[in-house]
C-alpha cells in the first residue's frame, strides 16, 4: 500500500498504480486524450499533466507511478494552463471542419476541448500533410485529422501482431502510416479496423458504404435484402446511448424494415449453415487422416454419409469466418493456407443464398437483388470484394455496414430506436439456433461446431453444462481443450476414444504463435478457432466505440444470454437448415454446397 | 567493416551485395535490438536503403515494414534515395558556423542547386549538413568524401567541386 495525498485528499493506492489511475479510482478526473485503459499509454499528448511536489516539471499522471508520500495537485492554476496551451497548440495543426465531420460529438479530441474549457485558438502556424488515403475498401486514414496518440499503433503492433501502422518520419513532420509510399490498400494491413476503434479522432475510420444502401433503398428497380451478424445485436444499442450488453435483436430488426429493406434476413441462419457444411469438412478430413491409414472402407464411407471425394487430411483444420483473419494468413502463413477450411463465412454464404435459392423461391429475378451485409467488422468490406466472392455472375453481397453505419442511418431517419416494437426476421432465412450466437464471441464457433460433431458420432450432446466448453470461453488469449470420443455410434468406431485438440485464440498476435506451432509440426490440436479482433465479432472493428474490458465482458455476456434463451441450441436442429438441404443444397459439403458456400484463398506478400 | 563494404558496393554484384547483406543480418543475430547497426551496414552496402533492401530487412528480421521504415525515415543519416557518386558535407558545428559555415552552405545550395539530402540530377553530387567533424581549428570546414578542405570561402567552392566529377 502506498500514501499519497491529491488534492489536499490522502489516498491509498497499490503498487505500481499511475497518479491517473489513483484519482480516477476516487472520483477525481484529470482530462486525458492519448491514454486509453487496458490499451495504450505512453504520455504522448500530455493532457492529463499534473503538479507533483519536489518535481520542478510538470508530470503526465498516465505514466507517472505513484509513491510513498507523494503529493499531487491536479488542478492548479499552472495545470490548467499548460493543458490549454497543450491543447490550442494542437488545435493549430488540426482541420477544425467538426461540423461535417464523421466524429462531430463523438470526438474525444473535441471533448478534451470542452471538458478544459478551450476558449481560443490563439497559434496559427505550419499543417500537416493532409492525405486522404482511401485505398483501402475498410478504412480510410486522413492524416490531417491525426493528433498522433500512437493508439493505432499499439493496437496494430502489439494486440494484433500486424504492423501496418507505424510512427514514418520525425518531428513536425511525423505522420502514423505503413511506411515508404506505401498506402493501406497495397500494405500488408488485415483490414480488421481495430485501429479504427481507438482513434480518438477522425483520423481513421470505415470506408462509408452508408451512401450506397441508401441510392440502393431509394432505387425502384433494386429488391434490398439485409442480414445482420450475431454480434451486431448485442452492441448496436450503444450507439443509442443504450446500456452495453443491451440486447437489441427485435428493435434492430424492425429499424431495418422501417429503413426500407424489402427482406430482412440473419446471418444466424448461416451461422448454422456454416457449422453443418464446417463440421462436416472437419470430420471429413479426419475421416481422410484414418483412411489413408486403411482404417476406413469405401463400404463405410459410404456409410458416414461423407463426400464422395475426400479432403486432403490437413490438419488442424482452422475456421475461416474471420476476414481479416484470413487476410493476414494470406499474408504471413502462406504455406500454410491448406489449413484453412474451405467455408465462407456466414454472411457471405447467405449472399449466395439469397440470390439462388430464395430468388428461385421467391420469383425475384437475381439482377434486381442488392444484398446489404450488417457487420461488426471492417474486413467484410474488403471480403465482399474478393474476386472468388461471386456465383453465376452475380457478387454474393453488394454492401457491407458496420455497426456504427447502420447506427448513423437509423439516426439520419430519425427512429427513436430505443422505443421501437420488437420485430421479426423474415423466413425462410430468419430462424436460428443458440449455436449461430455463440459465433459473435471468441470460442463460439468451436462451442458450436462441437455441440454438433460430437452429437454426429456418439449420438449424445457434448459432455458440458449447458452445453458450454468452459476452458474455451473468456478472454485468455490462447485457450484449449481436449475433447474426447467415448461409446461412438457403431459407424463411427474407429474414433472411439480418440482425443481432439482444440484449441480457440482471438486476437491476431495469438494466432501468430499458433500458427508457428503448425509450421513447426508441433501443432497438438485437430480443429482451431481462430477470429482476428480480441474477443471475437463482439469488439470487431466496425462496433461502437470505445471497446474497453468492461465493456466487451459485457457484450459477451449478452451474448450467451441470445444463446441460452433460444429453443434450439445445436445448428443441426434448425428446421430450416434441414429445409435448405432436402430443398436445395442435397448434402453438407455436396456438389452444390461447394460450389455455393466455399471457397479459396490467395497467397499474398509479407512485407 | 563499414568502408570495407561501401567499398565492396562499387564492384559486387546485385546477388554479391545481398548475400553480403544476409551475412550481415545473420552476423547481428537477427536481433531487432541490432536494427539500427544492421541499416547502417545495408547503407554501406547500397549506398541508399531502397524500398526493396528495406523489404529484406524486414522479413529475415521478423519486423514489421512500417517499423524498420519508420526508423529509417527518422534518422538523418539514412537515405532511401541514391546517393551521388560525392558526398559534401557542410559542417555547420559551433566554430563553424560563426565562422562563415552557413554563407558556404548558401553558396552550396546556389552552385550546385540542390538544397540539404538532395542529388544532382547528373548524379555527381549529394549535399549535407553536418554539426561538428571534429575540425574546429580549420573552421569554416567542407569535407567531400572524407577530405576536409579548410577555411573554405564560398568563392573557393566552385575551385574546389571542380576537382570531382
Amino acid at each position: 500500500m502506498i500514501r499519497l495525498t491529491v488534492d489536499g485528499r490522502p489516498l491509498l493506492a497499490e503498487d505500481g498504480e499511475t497518479i491517473l489511475q489513483v484519482a480516477s479510482r476516487h472520483h477525481i478526473d484529470i482530462p486525458s486524450l492519448c491514454y486509453l485503459k487496458d490499451v495504450h499509454k505512453t504520455g504522448a499528448c500530455r493532457l492529463c499533466v499534473v503538479e507533483v511536489e519536489g518535481s520542478k516539471n510538470l508530470v503526465a499522471s498516465c505514466i507517472a507511478p505513484v509513491t510513498e508520500g507523494m503529493v499531487v495537485r491536479t488542478s492548479t492554476q499552472r495545470v490548467r494552463k499548460a493543458r490549454k496551451v497543450l491543447f490550442e497548440l494542437m488545435l493549430s495543426d488540426h482541420p477544425n471542419d467538426c461540423l461535417h465531420c464523421e466524429r462531430n460529438q463523438s470526438c474525444e479530441f473535441q471533448k478534451a476541448g470542452e471538458i478544459l474549457n478551450v476558449r481560443s485558438a490563439r497559434f496559427e502556424g505550419r499543417r500537416s500533410r493532409a492525405l486522404v488515403d482511401d485505398t483501402s475498401p475498410s478504412v480510410v486514414r486522413d492524416t490531417s485529422k491525426c493528433i498522433l496518440c500512437r493508439r493505432c499503433v499499439t493496437v496494430c503492433n502489439e494486440v494484433q501482431g500486424v504492423g501496418a501502422l507505424n510512427a514514418q518520419h520525425r518531428g513536425f513532420t511525423t505522420e502514423i502510416g505503413p511506411g515508404g509510399d506505401l498506402l493501406l490498400g497495397s500494405a500488408v494491413c488485415a483490414f480488421c479496423g481495430q485501429c479504427t476503434t481507438v482513434c480518438p479522432v477522425d483520423a481513421l475510420h470505415e470506408a462509408d458504404s452508408t451512401a450506397a444502401v441508401w441510392k440502393a433503398l431509394a432505387d425502384p428497380e433494386k429488391v434490398v435484402a439485409v442480414q445482420t451478424a450475431p454480434a451486431v445485436r448485442a452492441a448496436l444499442g450503444e450507439e443509442f446511448g443504450m446500456e452495453p450488453g443491451t440486447l437489441v435483436t427485435g428493435r434492430m430488426a424492425e429499424a431495418l424494415r422501417r429503413l426500407g429493406f424489402d427482406y430482412v434476413f440473419d446471418t444466424n441462419f448461416t451461422a448454422d449453415l456454416t457449422i453443418l457444411e464446417e463440421g462436416t469438412e472437419l470430420l471429413a478430413r479426419i475421416v481422410s487422416l484414418f483412411r489413408s491409414k486403411g482404417a476406413v472402407s469405401d463400404e463405410r464411407l459410404a456409410r458416414l454419409g461423407m463426400p464422395e471425394r475426400l479432403p486432403e487430411p490437413v490438419l488442424p483444420m482452422v475456421t475461416s469466418c474471420s476476414p481479416g483473419w484470413i487476410k493476414y494468413v494470406e499474408h504471413f502463413h502462406a504455406p500454410l493456407l491448406g489449413h484453412l477450411s474451405t467455408c465462407k463465412s456466414p454472411h457471405m454464404m447467405l449472399g449466395a443464398l439469397t440470390k439462388s435459392w430464395f430468388a428461385q423461391k421467391a420469383g425475384i429475378d437475381p439482377k434486381k437483388l442488392f444484398v446489404v451485409s450488417i457487420m461488426p467488422c471492417t474486413a467484410k468490406k474488403f471480403e465482399i470484394t474478393r474476386p472468388e466472392m461471386e456465383n453465376d455472375g452475380f457478387r454474393n453481397v453488394d454492401a457491407v455496414l458496420t455497426t456504427r453505419e447502420l447506427g448513423r442511418m437509423v439516426r439520419e431517419a430519425g427512429l427513436g430506436f430505443p422505443t421501437l416494437p420488437e420485430g421479426r426476421f423474415d423466413s425462410p432465412m430468419g430462424v436460428s439456433t443458440g449455436a449461430a450466437d455463440v459465433f459473435g464471441v471468441t470460442g463460439g464457433v468451436m462451442e458450436a461446431a462441437l455441440r454438433t460433431v460430437h452429437e454426429l458420432v456418439t449420438g449424445r450432446p457434448l459432455p458440458f453444462e449447458r452445453l458450454h466448453v468452459a476452458p474455451i470461453q473468456g478472454f485468455e488469449r490462447i485457450k484449449s481443450a481436449t475433447v474426447k470420443f467415448a461409446e461412438v455410434k457403431p459407424e463411427w468406431d474407429f474414433l472411439e476414444g480418440v482425443e481432439v485438440g482444440i484449441a480457440v485464440t482471438h486476437g491476431l498476435a495469438g494466432a501468430r504463435v499458433l500458427m508457428d506451432q503448425i509450421a513447426e509440426g508441433k501443432s497438438p490440436y485437430l480443429f482451431i478457432e481462430v477470429m482476428g479482433c480480441p474477443g471475437g465479432c463482439i469488439s470487431g472493428g466496425g462496433q461502437p466505440r470505445l471497446t474497453t474490458d468492461e465493456v466487451r465482458r459485457k457484450r459477451l455476456e449478452a451474448i450467451y444470454r441470445e444463446d441460452e434463451g433460444k429453443p434450439m441450441r445445436k445448428s443441426h436442429e434448425n428446421p430450416d437448415i434441414q429445409r435448405l438441404y432436402a430443398e436445395f443444397l442435397g448434402a453438407p459439403n455436396g456438389h452444390r454446397s461447394h460450389e455455393l458456400l466455399h471457397t479459396h484463398y490467395t497467397e499474398r506478400r509479407r512485407t | 567493416m563499414g568502408t570495407a563494404a561501401a567499398c565492396a558496393s562499387l564492384t559486387e554484384t546485385p546477388d554479391q551485395r545481398r548475400d553480403l547483406l544476409l551475412t550481415v543480418i545473420e552476423d547481428y543475430h537477427r536481433d531487432r535490438s541490432n536494427l539500427i547497426q544492421v541499416l547502417h551496414m545495408a547503407q554501406a552496402i547500397y549506398g541508399h536503403l531502397p524500398e526493396d533492401v528495406l523489404c529484406t530487412v524486414a522479413r529475415e528480421m521478423a519486423l514489421p515494414f512500417s517499423e524498420v521504415s519508420g526508423v529509417v525515415s527518422f534518422y538523418s543519416y539514412f537515405t532511401t534515395r541514391p546517393r551521388g557518386r560525392h558526398t559534401v558535407q557542410v559542417c555547420l558545428g559551433t566554430a563553424c558556423y560563426v565562422r562563415g559555415g552557413k554563407k558556404v552552405l548558401d553558396a552550396l545550395r546556389d552552385i550546385l542547386a540542390i538544397d540539404v539530402g538532395q542529388t544532382t540530377a547528373d548524379q555527381a553530387f549529394s549535399l549535407e549538413v553536418k554539426r561538428c567533424i571534429g575540425a574546429c581549428g580549420l573552421a569554416p570546414a567542407v569535407a567531400i568524401d572524407g577530405t576536409v578542405y579548410r577555411r573554405v570561402a564560398p568563392g573557393k567552392l566552385k575551385a574546389i567541386l571542380g576537382k570531382y566529377e
